[in-house]
């Protein structure tokens, strides 16, 4: 019976199973051969040019011992948390306020959504403009006559990484109110008239019958949010360039400057697989909770 | 129809040209108003050929540019040529067999009677052949002065290092910054490497650098070292300009003191019209050693399929090292040329004195020959990390040891 039964089931949805070879390719050759290489090379001591002459656990000792590593690090989980905090309440809440039927919707969704047009590079470089003391906000409230005004952040190492999530926020809040917005507009409209009904309150409606009923929809913006930070590399580049100092150094810059500068791609190697373990460490118990529980249950 | 017709035509008169010409993409760094000027040097000489200059310029320094050019040759995409510093950057692409060997042209050149020191040409050598064409020495020793920032404080203008913090309070008070420096890590680490050749001897810089010695490198020596460091971090504090030509024209400006750069910022004064010795000061070894390393920059010749291009490559390599052209170039660039043999009375003052230490052999190997880049990383980090924050000499000083004992 099971024999008979598999070769049916192989080969059920052939066509999509064909058109989807290339991708499952990709995956194989680029994504898990890519990975499992750069692991492996990870416990070498290569230096310019791979090879394959191991040397344990050197790499991620020193990686782990690097004042850099750890800075980068802690600057991360700063910009990674105040990120996928205000970036969905800032999102959401723009998305409510759109779907108040408000005049003029379509001209501040565009408003909203054009920074998200910009690479990251040019939002990097135009928040360094912005923020520059000399030219840039500063100095023009201090043209309006507040002359004690100062917000330089970007020359501060201690608030400099709230410098680049302004830029980050600014660049990533208007795609991730499109997602929300979608999503509110796929709320059935019956459910706003029966809540009117019953005398509830707006602020409640959305609170305690929009926001649970919008839950695929969070999940898809958490996902989107939280790949931009792990991979973040441009802004802080075109922003700091890491500095002052080390203040606004992330992983995903040490990776590439030791992989390339340094000429140590085993460190970089190490460093970037430490990445993937936090992502996994993330994303295991996360996608079990989501997926798990549907097929068990 | 007619389009095409163009079209074609267009890339017919392109083959033609192409056929009798060598197109050469050369890659570098060389961006800023100085150093822009001495790389038009090159491509006028290699034009006037007959050939053609493919000008391949990569903004920012040489850390985003040395990535690029790296991964372009390891990528299969190798251009006619490009700059690096000569040094052990570029020891695994030679041993890979991506670069052209030049030791035939070397020899017809007579390179190894003329390059003066060796040691540059022999950080182009692997294994007796010869890899790279050495067209400048840089020094990193030079503190450039301004003299209108001095005479509006209303003091002398300093001539050695302990002068010049003696002076820190009276320019502050005149509301000019002492010292500017320019907030990135290699323009940090690269002032401390100055200070330690000035300040700790040049016995014991050898020592550290060459014998990576672990006591010396947290001896007295360098403790005096990371205690200057301190000072002219305080000094510094307040200059938040970037790249290291802006931190240079705050010093052709008079709004800072002084820097402590490399002899490239020559280029920069020479643009802005000032006269050595008349506007702005140079003090070699800060005014304290005068003792210059002798890093510079080479060209490679990354191995091309073509053997019409591969021919251009090696008269290229010859054409660099020619003596009109090294007088040209270094004129413009503000380094002092790589030949022994050739007449630079056109040197301002401040090349003058570069030349003459120089002649007396008062130099030493640069970092870049002596320490990998993944050291260099290692020290540029520390001192990324020391210069904006409130590090403790002693700390910096127990880091730096760290290193230095783990360099290979």
């Amino acid at each position: 019976m099971d024999a008979a039964k598999r070769p049916n089931k192989l080969f059920r949805n052939l066509n999509s199973k064909i058109a989807s070879i290339p991708m499952i390719l990709t995956v194989l050759v680029v994504f898990v051969g890519g990975t499992t290489w750069t692991v492996v090379h990870s416990f070498t001591n290569s230096r310019l040019l791979p090879r394959l002459d191991f040397v344990g656990l050197d790499q991620y000792e020193r990686l782990w011992s690097s004042s850099r590593w750890m800075i980068s690090i802690q600057n991360l989980a700063i910009y990674g948390i105040c990120s996928l905090i205000l970036t969905l309440v800032i999102g959401f809440a723009l998305a409510a306020c759109l779907d108040r039927k408000i005049r003029g919707e379509a001209v501040f969704r565009t408003i909203f959504l054009y920074p998200f047009a910009l690479s990251f590079v040019v939002t990097g470089l135009a928040w360094q403009w912005i923020l520059n003391p000399d030219f840039g906000m500063q100095s023009v409230i201090r043209d309006f006559g507040w002359t004690s005004f100062a917000f330089d952040p970007l020359n501060n190492p201690d608030i400099v990484m709230y410098g680049i999530l302004i830029a980050g926020i600014w660049q990533g809040s208007g795609f991730i109110m499109v997602v929300m917005l979608a999503g509110l507009r796929g709320i059935d409209e019956d459910i706003w008239k029966a809540a009117r009904v019953d005398g509830i309150p707006t602020w409640k409606t959305y609170v305690v019958i929009i926001i649970p009923m919008m839950r695929p929809i969070f999940v898809t913006a958490l996902v989107l949010i939280a790949s931009g930070i792990i991979k973040l590399y441009d802004l802080v580049v075109a922003q700091t360039n890491g500095g002052p100092g080390l203040a606004s150094e992330v992983p995903a810059k040490y990776v590439i400057n030791y992989m390339f500068q340094a000429q140590n791609l085993g460190q970089g190697f190490a460093a970037s697989t430490m990445m993937l373990v936090s992502v996994i460490i993330i994303l295991i118990p996360w996608a079990y909770l989501e997926f798990g529980g549907k097929k068990n249950g | 129809m007619k389009l095409t017709t163009k079209l074609l035509a267009a890339t017919c008169i392109v083959s033609v040209s192409a056929a009798s010409a060598v197109e050469l993409e050369v890659t570098h760094w060389w961006t800023s108003g100085g150093e822009a000027a001495a790389v038009s040097k090159f491509a006028e000489a290699w034009n006037a050929t007959g050939n053609t200059w493919l000008d391949g310029a990569i903004a920012g320094a040489g850390g985003t540019a040395r990535p690029i050019i790296i991964s372009r040759i390891l990528g299969g995409d190798p251009m006619a040529a490009t700059q690096l510093n000569h040094g052990r950057q570029s020891e695994e692409l030679i041993e890979a067999g991506l670069m052209l060997d030049l030791t035939e042209v070397a020899e017809a050149g007579g390179w190894r009677d003329v390059v003066n020191p060796s040691s540059l040409l022999d950080s182009c050598t692997l294994d007796g052949r010869i890899y790279c064409v050495p067209v400048n020495i840089h020094s990193w020793q030079w503190l450039w002065l301004s003299h209108a920032a001095f005479e509006q404080a209303g003091i002398d203008v300093p001539t050695n290092w302990e002068e010049y913090v003696a002076a820190a309070p009276a320019l502050e008070e005149a509301g000019i910054l002492p010292l500017a420096m320019g907030q990135q890590s290699w323009q940090q680490s690269g002032a401390f490497g100055v200070m330690a050749i000035a300040l700790a001897g040049e016995e014991a810089w050898r020592a550290v650098h060459v014998d990576r010695d672990e006591d010396v490198a947290g001896g007295p020596e360098y403790a005096r070292v990371f205690e200057s460091a301190v000072t002219a971090r305080d000094m510094a504090s307040g200059s938040n300009v970037q790249d290291w030509n802006q931190a240079t024209n705050m010093v052709i400006t008079g709004q800072a003191a002084g820097q402590i750069m490399g002899d490239w910022a020559q280029g920069e004064f020479q643009i802005a019209e000032q006269v050595a010795g008349e506007d702005y000061s140079c003090l070699p070894g800060l005014g304290e050693a005068a003792i210059l390393d002798t890093g510079g920059d080479a060209f490679y010749f990354p191995v091309n399929s073509d053997p019409e291009v591969t021919a251009a490559q090696l008269e290229l390599a010859a054409l660099m090292i020619s003596p009109e052209v090294q007088v040209a170039f270094n004129l413009a660039k503000g380094s002092l040329p790589v030949r022994g043999d050739i007449e630079m009375s056109a040197a301002n003052a401040c090349m003058q004195k570069g030349l003459e230490i120089l002649a007396d052999g008062n130099i030493l190997p640069t970092g870049d020959m002596l320490f990998t880049p993944d050291t260099q990383t290692q020290i540029e980090e520390l001192m990324a990390e020391f210069w904006t924050s409130s590090m403790s000499a002693e700390d910096a000083q127990s880091r730096y040891v760290s290193i230095i004992a783990a360099a290979d």
